[in-house]
């Protein structure tokens, strides 16, 4: 089934895959949520949200900052817009404690180096830990923000080196080993509910929790989907087509990452 | 039981006021465990430069999210050991240094004591309570437990729940730089403050640049403050905090993270920045 492109649709030739990419992630995003708001990708689909559908999206960033409302993009996670546009600004211990850890925040949105079948993050090394090919950052505050929001959001882009049937690290747990491993390790978010790339959607199989392909972008193939997936991808029997971004989610899109590279 | 009285470092009546090269000089020596945290806002760079000006060796290095100051310790020789939870060039990419040292030992092999943002601010909290550890709902399902062994799980004595418990950071030395001092070594800072309370108050002992020393502190809306008689040493260092930025003085200085990428990528061209900060401070 192909959704309906809306009146003011733009065609393939008028945005990137990037741009498809951090409008469909905006999409997930409802107003009246919290959102605990990873640097990147992520952050330019939260404040994109913010500034078109969502305008009561609450921002939540782990330098500790409660609702920001930025007036530019910020480059990182503890840029100065951010504490001077936020409803309160509190220490990092009281972000994971008082914030994230008892349940408080509905999504977390999160970006991958590698994510795998069931979900799960490696933002740690590529080869062996001990003596890796490839250090990357680690952590951060992904690992809580993964087990502890309500649902997780992954924005990645969809490469054979980052859909790796089995990630080197799990820095952050998606679905472990398959269904019933959250739970039975008693974590109280849901996990990842949706994986959106460059080039189309992915979401967890209810029955096997395996990453699936639910809808692609306008223009990709289910072919081309495969190749970029390190694992025999599964797709949904009722693949849709991603509706494409409006002229107006793009021009917000484009101003918003100019403002990223202004300098303050 | 444990002795925590340590008259001479806890008991000061107030910080000491003193020049950036003399309080590095007394506090830090080779070996520390030394916390320089800082959250993207007000990281303490002019003391890390002062450090690696004085050839410190050995240090084990503390930090939630070591970013190019670390990088340029752990270049220098200066670090040993890093304790961290997210090490990267922020809005850049990686830390070359960090990698190099991490991934092929240069200039010395660097080991490495990783954990999440929830362990490690729980670490310093644990460390400013006097507690041995910290509790939390933290790494679970994640292969972190078994490679670092400052994480455990624990019991709940109440109701048998199981919880992750990571040991007190107690650094000998916490750094951080704030906005403002006064002249008994009072400590203000505001905007994103991080943990760098925490850090201070788990610390043996503790150093703090400031843009400025006033002669009263007036009060700031969300500011906050240590006492000097929490604080070992306050040092007056206008821009400390560059390339990072202070609120309510200046920017952050993006072209300085981006261009650091260069410098930091090969060891020839990282070498020769450090030479030329010694000719700076000659």
């Amino acid at each position: 089934m192909t959704a309906q492109p809306s009146a003011e649709a733009a065609a393939p030739a008028d945005y990137t895959a990037d741009e498809i990419m951090t409008v469909t992630a905006s999409r997930a995003l409802r107003g009246e949520m919290t959102c605990f708001v990873g640097i990147g990708l992520p952050s330019t689909a939260a404040n994109l949200a913010r500034r078109t559908h969502a305008p009561d999206l609450v921002l939540v960033y782990e330098s500790g900052t409660l609702g920001s409302k930025p007036t530019r993009l910020p480059l990182s996670i503890g840029d100065g817009v951010l504490a001077e546009t936020a409803d309160a600004v509190i220490s990092v211990p009281e972000v994971f404690n008082y914030w994230l850890q008892p349940g408080r925040i509905d999504v977390g949105f999160l970006g991958a180096a590698q994510l795998d079948r069931f979900g799960n993050i490696n933002t740690t090394v590529v080869g062996d830990y001990r003596d890796p090919k490839v250090r990357l950052p680690g952590a951060g505050g992904a690992p809580e923000i993964a087990a502890s929001c309500g649902e997780v959001v992954v924005v990645v882009r969809q490469t054979p080196r980052t859909f790796v049937e089995r990630v080197d690290f799990v820095t952050s747990m998606g679905y472990g080993t398959g269904p019933g491993h959250r739970e039975r390790l008693g974590l109280r978010g849901r996990g990842p509910v949706r994986v959106i790339t460059d080039l189309g959607v992915l979401e967890p199989d209810p029955a096997t929790c395996e990453l699936t392909l639910t809808s692609v972008h306008p223009g990709v193939d289910v072919e081309r989907a495969r190749e970029a997936t390190g694992w025999r991808l599964a797709v949904a029997d009722d693949l849709t087509v991603t509706s494409a971004p409006t002229s107006s989610e793009l021009n917000v899109l484009r101003a918003l990452v100019r403002t990223a590279t202004e300098e303050p | 039981m444990a002795n925590t009285d340590e008259p001479s470092e806890r008991h000061m009546p107030m910080a000491w006021i003193a020049p950036l090269s003399e309080a590095v000089a007394d506090l830090v020596t080779d070996g520390d465990t030394i916390a320089m945290e800082g959250f993207t806002h007000l990281i303490p760079v002019a003391a890390g430069h002062e450090i690696i000006r004085q050839r410190r060796r050995d240090l084990t290095l503390v930090r939630m999210t070591p970013d190019i100051v670390y990088d340029q310790l752990i270049g220098a020789g200066c670090a040993r050991r890093l304790v961290f939870s997210w090490g990267g060039n922020p809005g850049v990419g990686s830390l070359h240094r960090f990698r190099d040292a991490v991934e092929t030992g240069w200039p010395v092999p660097l080991e490495i004591e990783e954990h999440s943002h929830a362990g490690m601010a729980n670490r310093y909290v644990a460390g400013a309570s006097g507690l041995p550890f910290a509790v939390l709902r933290g790494y679970v399902g994640t292969d972190l437990p078994a490679h670092t062994t400052t994480i455990k799980t624990i019991a709940c004595p109440f109701t048998g729940e199981e919880l992750t418990a990571v040991p007190a950071l107690n650094p000998d030395v916490a750094v951080i730089h704030a906005q403002r001092a006064d002249r008994r070594g009072n400590v203000q800072m505001w905007g994103i403050t991080g943990v760098q309370k925490e850090a201070v108050l788990a610390a043996r002992r503790s150093l703090v640049t400031v843009e400025e020393i006033v002669d009263d502190l007036d009060p700031r809306p969300g500011g906050v403050v240590l006492p000097g008689w929490a604080v070992t040493y306050v040092t007056e260092v206008p821009s400390g905090a560059h390339p990072s930025y202070a609120q309510g003085y200046y920017e952050r200085d993006n072209a300085y993270y981006r261009a650091w990428d260069a410098v930091s990528r090969n060891r020839e061209t990282f070498t020769s920045w450090v030479s030329d900060m010694d000719r700076r401070a000659s």
